[in-house]
């Protein structure tokens, strides 16, 4: 028998009711999600956390943008703004910058991987529930997906001076991002809360 | 079946908003400090504190938004020639340049976000202290989307990263943050904050007639 679950929107208990696979169930007040269900949602956001890391890898090795201007050339790193902020003394900007496009995603991923390796292989995994609360409350600030859009605004203004080279790093991140929203629309945690009891 | 709606408060019930476990509500009124047995989360059966706090950000933000938007956020050094940008004379620059979806995609992001999260924030946190009976499903969708929306407001910072990046060539061609970065920064970070701290049910506790506050136990 399954437990009953207050919405967390307006606070209405419902009682949980088997789902056909990939449902969502609705508060039947308010209309927030309450619950859904995955098929494999566990494999898939394994599969999706092991490319994601790797595509972050290539993301933050390789080249990102260069910038040319006749004989001149820029060539930048995705940390490359952040460290360039920080010198011109904002530190505040390249902190938040630097958590939202680096350590946010990252720790997600890593955090992602301690947890469901042990449990494909059937063991408990390390600091479980303190480790998925992080990552759970981590999550609203990864912001891959908004600096995407400040990529295409920053080329657009910066085209007309002159001619920006896309490099390997930014392929890695435009998937990167897909992957990402990918494993978060995978992933049910109530499997691994449940994993707890 | 029955008439007035059951929830997990009037039921002496705590969700954890962390893992969505009900636990009993009866330590924790007691005023004592309660983990969700399951997870380890601090049980609260309300965000602590939520309007007094979400009023605080909010007006913090409301604050910051003057000089994010009067101070420049980046500095132009090109050919020697220094020019500084506040957020609205770059969406006035792609305008005149032609480039109406991405002026569209700038003013939208740092301009209207922004502003329409704190006025919606404001009317929410006015309408639960009035407990209003207005359309508590709406106003709940109307929270969902200052949720939702916030994040993309920091757009403006990362051009200002990306381009201070690209364009260090000296004399010749340089870009600089400037002071209102800082400030813009501030405003989405602390908004995002806002949103976090509101607590939507209690939209819906003043709907119910028979909700007596905070009964001991």
């Amino acid at each position: 028998m399954e437990s009953p679950i207050a919405c967390h929107e307006c606070d209405l208990l419902h009682q949980r009711r088997p789902l056909p696979s990939d449902g969502t169930a609705r508060c039947v007040r308010c209309g927030a999600v309450l619950y859904r269900r995955k098929r494999n949602s566990l494999d898939r956001v394994l599969a999706l956390t092991v490319a994601g890391l790797i595509l972050f890898i290539i993301a933050n090795a390789y080249p990102f943008l260069t910038f040319r201007l006749e004989a001149q050339i820029q060539e930048t790193n995705l940390i490359t703004g952040v460290m360039e902020l920080y010198q011109q003394g904002m530190w505040i900007v390249a902190g938040v910058v630097l958590l939202t496009t680096i350590v946010m995603p990252l720790l997600e991923l890593t955090g992602m991987l301690f947890i469901l390796v042990p449990l494909k292989l059937r063991r408990r995994p390390w600091k479980l529930a303190l480790l998925f609360r992080a990552i759970r409350s981590f999550r609203p600030w990864g912001m891959m997906e908004v600096f995407m859009i400040g990529i295409l605004v920053a080329v657009v203004k910066l085209v007309k001076m002159a001619s920006i080279i896309p490099g390997t790093a930014l392929y890695a991140f435009m998937v990167l991002i897909f992957i990402l929203a990918a494993s978060a629309a995978a992933l049910d945690p109530h499997i691994v809360w449940k994993q707890l009891d | 079946m029955k008439p007035s709606p059951i929830t997990a408060l009037s039921a002496s019930l705590i969700s954890c908003h962390s893992c969505h476990l009900l636990c009993k509500a009866a330590p924790a009124a007691k005023g004592l400090a309660v983990s969700c047995p399951r997870c380890g989360a601090r049980l609260h059966s309300r965000k602590p504190n939520s309007i007094a706090r979400t009023w605080a950000l909010v007006i913090a933000a409301f604050i910051l938004y003057i000089p994010a938007n009067v101070l420049p956020i980046t500095n132009v050094i090109s050919f020697g020639k220094a020019q500084a940008d506040t957020i609205m004379s770059g969406v006035i620059y792609f305008v005149k340049s032609g480039s109406w979806p991405i002026a569209l995609v700038i003013f939208v992001a740092s301009v209207f976000v922004p502003l329409l999260k704190l006025f919606l924030l404001s009317f929410l946190l006015i309408s639960v202290q009035r407990k209003s009976q207005w359309r508590p499903k709406d106003r709940t969708r109307l929270y969902r989307i200052t949720e939702a929306v916030g994040r993309w407001s920091m757009t403006d910072i990362y051009v200002v990263t990306i381009l201070v990046a690209l364009v260090k060539l000296g004399s010749l061609a340089t870009i600089e943050a400037g002071p209102g970065a800082i400030f813009f920064a501030g405003v989405v970070i602390i908004t995002i904050f806002a949103a976090m701290s509101f607590d939507p049910r209690l939209i819906w506790d003043s709907q119910e007639p028979n909700n007596e506050r905070r009964k001991q136990p």
